[in-house]
């Protein structure tokens, strides 16, 4: 029973990290320009497709197509910040839902046009199969990877923010725009860069998640809700409460899918109403 | 009179100018130019009502409500499951229907009232998505996914029975449209209704005039959740049959999209966008559904950039420029 609840917490965990993965990037658009970016499933969809094409296609190994996923994600999102997305900053929160949902619906279409209806598979690695027994309790070898991957990006992620000089301009973007613009920092250059960084993390996310979260052309509306809730209930503009929200997310959903699967998804919908609720300013968040 | 306390008379005055009347008569008119085409019509007018009633929340009082589709399927199975149980009265079956959302929308809205844009975005989504799985759940109630149906509506006030070619919904549907519209009217140009615009403004504001914004807005949400629960009572009566996508997601984002492409904070353009919306879907239904999303989205992206106001808001500035363009002219 206890290694049973541990196997839950770790599976739990693993699934919290990608929704971290997915997550970060949005949460940091979204404390830095106040705009609600309802697409952000699009580039990690996006970062799966090239992932998966890449591996059936042309034989590459799905570890070495990640990168290629990471890079390419990002260059989409790099794009569609400077043509589309940068145009709506200013505008109403209406606008921006509304523009970024027109984005989602039509990606979908294109994805189903290009790719097909069905469920994409990963190919994984044979290393990467199977579990580990550690102290009686099975761990996934691919889970474990993906908590490693998260651990790392997290770190990284950690460092380039509070050591170098491109995250302490973040920090100070985030903090206070105008104040930031009025040092010489060039605000929407940071933005763009944060854009493409966090479409890019989404689209690593994406590709790793091909075994957890699946991937066909619903995705971004499927997972959209997961997205938000790690920005909104986590609070935007900061790392640590995605973080935190992540795995809340994460370990109660894989437990209430194991130990009340009737009641469905219903958990994780009663759980975001009682989270808004009770921190609507999300759990580590400055900005509502 | 100045043309600026005459505005102000014509914006706070809910009565119908001329124009206005002769175009209620433009349904009427289509009923006899396009017999063979009632079922659009009727559907065309249920779903005006829930936009209608949309438009009271988002345009009026400027809240994004992903969840609509809750209280629009509420108030489907509501009038489908009197029907069910025998209640086949059609006038006391709709008002049910209307009452249940209207209490469901009334515990909903001190929900939705706390937090900021993103929050109650994602707070009506989670109500949108918790009533779809309820339904989903209780499928031996609302029949899960094959829906509600084998269910027969009695005649209106005992005497108009439902045909089969949609002649009776289609004036009972026209004649609801025509309340809840004047209800509408009422609403948004009384002076609750000019400070829900005041809140959606400047929220800070309001507070400092003494008007409790909270309050206000738990109304408008309330009586929209009401009014849309109509719609939706509309539809089960209509097709006789309650599908659990009129819970959907999807179905509030129709509803959205519709609003935002006739025009939110304007009645008529809640009527205009539903109306080029339904007949561009109808003909386009031979088209695979996923490219009909593929230029949906494309659409709101289109109408967000460059036609902010939507059809009608675009119509009015065209009018404008035509008419300083003539004052030129003939000086």
């Amino acid at each position: 029973m206890a290694s049973n609840i541990l196997g839950i917490l770790f599976d739990g965990l693993a699934y919290g990290s990608l929704l971290f993965l997915i997550g970060v990037g949005l949460s940091i658009t979204m404390g830095l320009m106040n705009f609600i970016n309802l697409a952000h499933g699009t580039f990690a969809m996006a970062g799966g497709y090239i992932s998966a094409s890449l591996s059936q296609r042309s034989g590459l190994p799905f570890l070495a197509t990640l990168p290629v996923a990471f890079v390419g994600a990002g260059l989409f999102g790099l794009v569609a910040e400077r043509l589309l997305f940068r145009r709506l900053y200013k505008a109403p929160h209406l606008d921006q839902v509304l523009f970024t949902f027109g984005f989602v619906l039509s990606s979908i279409a294109a994805a189903h046009y290009f790719f097909g209806a069905g469920q994409q598979m990963g190919v994984m690695p044979s290393f990467l199969q199977g579990q580990i027994r550690v102290y009686g309790i099975d761990l996934g070898r691919y889970r474990l990877l993906l908590i490693a991957c998260v651990g790392l990006i997290t770190l990284a992620l950690h460092l380039i923010l509070s050591k170098t000089r491109f995250g302490a301009q973040v920090r100070a973007a985030v903090d206070n725009q105008d104040a930031a613009a009025g040092l010489g920092i060039n605000v929407g250059l940071i933005f763009s860069l944060c854009f493409a960084l966090g479409t890019g993390l989404a689209g690593l996310g994406g590709a790793l998640g091909i075994e957890v979260l699946g991937l066909d052309p619903g995705f971004p509306l499927k997972y959209m809700v997961y997205f938000l809730l790690v920005v909104v209930v986590g609070g935007a503009g900061t790392i640590r409460g995605p973080l935190i929200a992540a795995m809340i997310l994460g370990v109660f959903d894989v437990a209430g899918k194991y130990y009340v699967p009737q009641a469905g998804a219903f958990i994780i919908y009663v759980l975001m109403i009682v989270l808004l609720l009770a921190f609507p300013t999300g759990l580590g968040g400055k900005r509502a | 009179m100045s043309p600026r306390s005459s505005a102000i008379e014509r914006l706070a005055s809910p009565r119908p100018r001329p124009v206005e009347v002769l175009a209620w008569l433009l349904p009427a008119l289509a009923f006899f130019l396009v017999p063979d085409n009632l079922a659009l019509g009727v559907s065309i007018m249920t779903y005006a009502v829930a936009v209608l009633a949309l438009d009271l929340v988002l345009g009026y009082a400027g809240i994004v409500s992903l969840g609509h589709a809750a209280f629009f399927g509420v108030g489907a199975y509501t009038a489908g499951l009197l029907a069910v149980q025998g209640w086949k009265e059609p006038l006391t079956g709709l008002l049910l229907a209307g009452a249940v959302s209207l209490a469901l929308g009334f515990l909903a809205s001190f929900l939705v009232v706390r937090g900021k844009d993103l929050t109650r975005l994602m707070v009506t989504l989670a109500i949108g998505l918790v009533v779809y799985e309820l339904a989903n759940r209780l499928s031996s109630v609302t029949g899960g996914m094959d829906g509600l149906s084998g269910f027969e509506i009695g005649p209106i006030f005992g005497v108009f029975s439902f045909d089969l070619y949609g002649r009776t919904a289609w004036w009972y549907v026209y004649g609801v449209l025509i309340l809840v519209f004047v209800l509408l009217r009422l609403v948004v140009s009384s002076p609750f209704g000019l400070s829900l615009r005041a809140i959606r403004e400047g929220v800070s504001r309001m507070p400092a005039l003494g008007a409790s914004v909270d309050q206000r807005l738990r109304i408008a949400f309330t009586l929209s959740a009401g009014v849309t629960g109509i719609a939706g009572g509309l539809l089960a009566q209509t097709t006789q049959f309650v599908g659990i996508d009129s819970l959907s997601v999807g179905r509030s984002a129709d509803f959205l999209v519709m609003l935002v492409l006739g025009g939110t904070g304007r009645l008529y353009g809640a009527l205009i966008g539903t109306t080029v919306f339904m007949i561009a879907h109808d003909y386009l239904a031979d088209m695979n559904p996923v490219y009909w999303e593929f230029w949906m989205g494309l659409l709101l992206m289109a109408v967000v950039l460059f036609a902010r106001g939507g059809i009608v808001g675009a119509g009015r500035r065209l009018l404008q420029t035509v008419k300083t363009k003539f004052a030129r002219a003939a000086p």
